[in-house]
């Protein structure tokens, strides 16, 4: 048998810490925060590679690091939400249920194999008030940590963190919630500490709409997020009313055009069929 | 047991396969016993075991499509339900009925939404409309086994095609047989015991081009003469207000016609049919 140099396990988790710490802020960053509508991602994305995605009606995803190790978690918390939905109801899938998976994957992923996934993500559940909204961190080693009202991942997330929250309520608007969080990812990374401006084909945006049934999860691109991002829109969509179908986000000539995203209002996937037998 | 639940604290398997994006194909090999057409059945013939879903219509329009679905389940003489619901939107762009066993395709419609729905969220991208007739097709084919002992259940699907060039190609009805055998129909369709008779009032009042409410009118009326000639169809409840479930599917999305703009059409014929029986 061959020996083997002795390493401690503490060096040896040193050594994984490090290596994941050293991919994730290699990366660009993405910040997730609750606004008066719902719960906002933005990620600087220059890629159709999706950082932010639906898992379930009122749960979103997004994460940093390496591409092919977040999108297999990702799809896996897909899985997971639909399985449990499909075997009890679709009430029943929560955030934190689906946080708990992510923190159980990564933390065995952490210590079983022999290289940790340089991934950072967070998982967000849009509750019916802003207070009731839920965003869960979850670090390549598998702790979660619970982080109320904002959060900020990848390379340089502190300083980003700390320009969000300065300036962070949970009544802003939505125009004013994408200018907050494409101002404090813009305020890193620039030539000599000077802030840079981020433009809408930079950005992948998508928010958890409070106010919809079903599926929440829209995207916000295009026309509609450089409208978001220049000026201060007089009736900003997230004040409309819940029953009439949203002009944006997206708009519906949109939605025809590339049926990329979440259904429609009238979806009423399979909560008629509960009423059925009654 | 919920999947990710694992104590050793290892990594749970689906976690690190990356499988396929078939919800069904997922469930067969993590939770096959949530599968219908998994479960042994014992042996013999049991169609009189539970209740029975009847009639539904499809119609294409000039907009898309619209599907209608009578209220009645039925097990064996009596009137298990009065107010079941057998037509469901599939996803924003379609809709499916179902006729046959009601258990049984209340669940295959649930898995079919599933499926559909899981598809799109991690593809990001939609299925094309023949691939979702494909996918109903397979769930069908899977229940082949019940079927044969009495619990057979047959969908119909129709939905907007996205990509269609041609407008008049935009609206598409495909039908199913038991042997999950898959077929596009033209202009029109109808499932279940009453179909018979709903079909034929089709033919003869069906044109192309119908808009949206007229496919709706046509289809009450449709149902209305499958319920005067069926035990097993159930016509308007004008006394209780239970009325046809309507829906249509659009480039715009899928709706459900309410209650009252049914039961206004439901009345309208029925008073027509005060006149002149025939319709």
């Amino acid at each position: 048998m061959a020996m083997q140099f002795y390493a401690s396990p503490e060096q040896i988790m040193r050594d994984r810490s490090e290596h994941a710490r050293k991919g994730i802020s290699r990366g660009r960053s993405a910040v997730v925060l609750t606004y008066e509508g719902g719960v906002l991602f933005v990620a600087e994305n220059l890629t159709s590679l999706r950082k932010v995605s639906e898992i379930y009606d009122r749960i979103g995803f997004a994460a940093v690091g390496r591409y092919n190790e977040f999108e297999n978690l990702r799809r896996a918390g897909v899985r997971k939400a639909d399985l449990d939905g499909y075997s009890y109801d679709r009430r029943d899938v929560t955030g934190r249920a689906i946080a708990n998976a992510y923190a159980h994957a990564l933390g065995a992923i952490f210590t079983e194999q022999v290289k940790a996934y340089e991934v950072e993500i967070c998982v967000a559940e849009v509750g019916a008030t802003a207070e009731a909204d839920e965003i869960y961190r979850i670090t390549y080693d598998g702790s979660v940590q619970d982080e109320p009202g904002v959060m900020a991942m990848g390379g340089q997330a502190e300083a980003i963190s700390g320009a969000l929250k300065e300036a962070h309520r949970a009544d802003l608007s939505l125009g004013e919630a994408v200018r907050l969080a494409v101002k404090a990812l813009g305020s890193v990374g620039g030539e000599g500490g000077q802030p840079r401006t981020l433009g809408a084909e930079q950005l992948e945006v998508a928010v958890l709409d409070r106010r919809r049934t079903g599926r929440t999860f829209r995207r916000i691109a295009g026309a509609t997020l450089t409208a978001l991002l220049t000026e201060e829109p007089p009736a900003a969509p997230a004040t409309e009313s819940p029953s009439e179908p949203p002009s944006e986000p997206p708009p519906a000539k949109e939605k025809q055009a590339s049926p990329q995203s979440a259904g429609s209002d009238d979806l009423e996937i399979l909560d008629d069929l509960g009423d059925a037998e009654q | 047991m919920p999947a990710g639940f694992d104590p050793s604290g290892r990594l749970p398997d689906f976690f690190a396969n990356p499988g396929t994006s078939s919800f069904t194909q997922f469930l067969s090999v993590h939770a096959p016993e949530l599968l219908p057409g998994r479960r042994p059945l014992p042996p013999g013939y049991s169609a009189d075991m539970a209740p029975h879903a009847t009639t539904v219509v499809s119609i294409v329009c000039a907009d898309g499509v619209v599907m209608a679905g009578d209220r009645r389940a039925t097990a064996g003489n009596l009137i298990a339900s009065r107010d079941i619901e057998k037509v469901h939107p599939a996803d924003p762009y379609s809709l499916v009925g179902m006729a046959g066993t009601a258990g049984v395709g209340i669940e295959l419609i649930k898995l079919f939404q599933v499926e559909l729905e899981h598809y799109e969220k991690i593809e990001g991208a939609m299925l094309s409309l023949d691939g979702k007739a494909n996918r109903l097709a397979a769930l069908v084919r899977n229940n082949l086994g019940a079927a044969m002992q009495g619990l057979a259940v047959v969908p119909i699907f129709a939905g907007v095609d996205l990509a269609a060039t041609d407008p008049a190609k935009v609206g598409r009805i495909f039908s199913f047989d038991v042997a999950g055998g898959l077929y596009e129909e033209t202009g029109y369709d109808g499932i279940g015991s009453g179909s018979l008779f709903a079909k034929s009032a089709l033919k003869k009042r069906y044109r192309p081009g119908l808009s949206v409410d007229e496919a709706v009118t046509l289809g009450v009326e449709a149902l209305y003469d499958a319920a005067d000639d069926d035990t097993a169809t159930g016509g308007p409840d004008l006394t209780r207000k239970i009325y046809p479930v309507v829906m249509s599917a659009t480039t715009e999305g899928t709706r459900r016609h309410t209650d009252e703009e049914v039961g206004a059409i439901a009345e309208s014929v029925v008073a027509r049919r005060m006149e002149n029986i025939g319709g």
